[in-house]
């Protein structure tokens, strides 16, 4: 084990840590969202499948990968406001819907990539941005400032989450709506336009999430690529008790879990490498047992129905 | 209202389902027209490829076979007011613990062997449901997500035991290592019921299970304690009923029907384990569970329309080249469909209420 973890490979890991934490950031960030509003969307992972073939898609035919992005952003925002109609107008069962919206996503970007590439390609994604003097000190500079820009808008993200539910009206509506919608929808704020607003805004960061994959991590595009992540994604919200910090500190326990599976898979060390690729999912279902259930907003999963009393 | 009209409304909500198969067709039309597919074309392959000969409809009611089992897992589960994700990875370890117990014990009789492996399939599947149950029960643990969780676990699992431990010995021989065990014993295959097909007595299995699984829900008092908890927990809990235990007991049976289905795909159809087994039938079982409505004999119709559209969609494939990744996509619409119109039955209800 000791030559194992030499500072260098450590370095690695970590570097690859917070690499691999993005697009569990951005997911589970939106989807944190969603659920303080009181919306449970378990479509998570079909629409970060879209976002992913979606920017890998464009940015390959225009040669741009901001044009890709950008792409992923409106098909996530789609997706979301598919959800959002069928959760909040309509009044579905949220579980279920968010199961037949995940089942569609990856049909579709199977179909797709299926009919427009047939075979898997990869393209040069974003490249590394090295932030000047941060990025030069010695080891944390190379693990935490020497990273593409998908990367440092995901760790941005989190502080501006925080900001927006903590310290502002619109953040104040969004938890009213999800603790008490009854309450809220007395006082004037649309129960039915908060909610749009956050599962929609969930939609375009699950894209963004795909997009992070696709066009800026593996710079690639496959069927079922995500593989679990963006159900993972749902499940480091609750990991979080429902804060933007929470979530990070659950997104960054995944990341190095993951980036030491995959060196656990590289070395070919004697525990054999499909226990490894257990992990995560272990890992999630003890972090499920042991969240913060206390801090679950009241209403989470219950259509609001409007002078129902 | 009058009698005709309210006569109308219930075989409204009766086919609502039937509607939103067709809205989902007529969703994938417009796609096939924007992948420059005639839909009627497509459409059509994927019909007479299902009734067109003896052996497309066959192939129906082989895949009917697992949908219906796994169905009935999930609609206990449902009825019981718990989302059952898990049906994948229940399958898989249901399919495992069956090929186990059959290649331990080669030279038993099938007799004893065949219902100890239908049995180990049961259990093993049971107990992957119950892990989500238990950690649902004990500690609330939101089980949609730990069923998805356990279903991830379980194909890593089939990975490593069908490549390490439960590979095919002639496979390490030969070199080719493909992710597969070794054959079953003849003993324990069941009997195929059509002649050069794969139609085999699985599909009888299925549905005695369906007629067994109605029989448990409406005529015992634990399956309508199991539908009380799911109708309301809160009144269920007034009453008495301890709904953990309850919600707990209807995973590990949705996961033991699951686990059946396994046993059953590598007894009549595979006569091994391999890596793949389980194509999907978890999540294509919730689709047909939901367009049965939930009940155990509206599965039966409602897994062969199921199991026809996966034959179907392979069919079209080689006819018009449309990937049959189609019909996922379509699965996803219908179960967004099914769980839209609710809303519908729920308006109707309120109405009869006011009006009555």
């Amino acid at each position: 084990m000791s030559e194992l973890f030499t500072l260098p490979v450590l370095l690695g890991i970590l570097y690859s840590g917070v690499r691999l934490a993005t697009p569990y950031l951005y997911a589970a960030i939106g989807e944190m969202f969603a659920q303080r509003s009181g919306v449970l969307n378990l479509g998570v992972e079909g629409i970060m499948l879209m976002g992913a073939y979606t920017a890998f898609f464009v940015a390959m035919s225009t040669h741009n990968l901001w044009l890709g992005l950008l792409a992923a952003c409106l098909v996530g925002l789609l997706m979301g406001l598919l959800m959002a109609f069928v959760s909040v107008t309509l009044q579905a069962e949220q579980g279920i819907s968010g199961i037949g919206l995940h089942l569609f996503g990856l049909g579709l970007s199977s179909l797709l990539f299926k009919k427009t590439l047939g075979s898997v390609e990869s393209i040069s994604g974003f490249q590394p941005v090295k932030i000047p003097v941060l990025g030069d000190l010695p080891l944390i500079g190379e693990v935490l400032f020497n990273h593409n820009l998908l990367v440092y808008g995901a760790f941005v993200l989190v502080p501006v989450a925080w900001w927006v539910l903590t310290r502002t009206t619109l953040g104040l509506k969004i938890r009213a709506v999800g603790v008490k919608p009854e309450a809220a929808d007395s006082l004037g704020v649309s129960v039915t336009r908060i909610r749009y607003f956050t599962v929609g805004l969930g939609g375009v960061l699950a894209g963004v999430a795909g997009a992070s994959l696709s066009i800026a991590l593996i710079n690639l595009f496959q069927e079922n690529m995500t593989n679990g992540q963006g159900f993972i994604a749902v499940a480091l919200v609750y990991f979080g008790g429902w804060t933007p910090f929470g979530v990070m500190g659950g997104a960054l326990l995944f990341s190095f879990v993951n980036a030491l599976q995959l060196w656990i898979q590289v070395k070919g060390i004697n525990l054999s490498s499909d226990v490894a690729v257990m992990l995560p999912y272990i890992l999630t279902i003890v972090a499920l047992a042991v969240g913060r259930r206390s801090q679950q907003p009241a209403a989470l999963a219950k259509p609001f129905e409007r002078g129902e009393n | 209202m009058s009698q005709a009209r309210k006569l109308l409304s219930r075989w409204g909500e009766t086919f609502l389902p039937v509607v939103a198969v067709a809205a989902a067709l007529v969703v994938g039309a417009v796609m096939l027209l924007a992948l420059n597919v005639n839909p009627l074309e497509a459409y059509g392959a994927m019909l007479t490829g299902v009734v067109g000969s003896v052996s497309g409809f066959t192939q129906a009611l082989v895949k009917a076979t697992p949908l219906l089992l796994v169905g009935l897992g999930i609609t206990i589960a449902f009825r019981g007011g718990v989302i059952n994700i898990g049906g994948e990875g229940q399958l898989i370890v249901g399919a495992l613990a069956a090929t186990a117990v059959a290649l331990a014990l080669p030279g038993w009789p099938g007799v004893v062997l065949l219902p100890m492996t239908l049995a180990a399939g049961i259990v093993g599947g049971a107990a992957w449901g119950g892990v989500p149950g238990a950690l649902k029960a004990r500690l609330g643990v939101n089980e949609i997500l730990s069923t998805i969780m356990m279903n991830q676990i379980a194909v890593q699992l089939a990975n490593y035991l069908l490549r390490g431990p439960m590979i095919d010995p002639a496979e390490i021989a030969a070199g080719t290592q493909i992710a597969q065990s070794a054959q079953l014993p003849e003993q324990v295959w069941l009997v195929r019921l059509v002649p050069r097909t794969l139609l085999n007595a699985g599909a009888i299995i299925a549905v005695v299970a369906a007629a067994l699984v109605y029989i448990f829900l409406w005529r015992t008092t634990i399956g309508y304690r199991i539908r009380a908890v799911g109708l309301n927990p809160d009144a269920a809990r007034f009453a008495g009923i301890r709904v953990p235990l309850y919600q707990a007991l209807s995973l590990i049976l949705g996961g033991a029907f699951a686990g059946l289905a396994g046993a059953v795909e590598v007894l009549g159809v595979q006569h091994r384990m391999l890596e793949g087994l389980s194509g999907g039938y978890g999540f294509s079982g919730i689709v047909a569970a939901l367009f049965g409505k939930l009940h155990p004999l509206g599965m039966i119709p409602s897994s062969i329309l199921f199991g026809g559209l996966l034959v179907g969609a392979d069919k079209m494939q080689r006819a018009v080249q449309v990937p049959s990744a189609l019909i996922g996509t379509l699965l996803g619409l219908i179960v967004l469909f099914v769980v839209s119109s609710d809303i519908w039955v729920r308006y109707r209800a309120r109405r009869r209420q006011t009006h009555e």
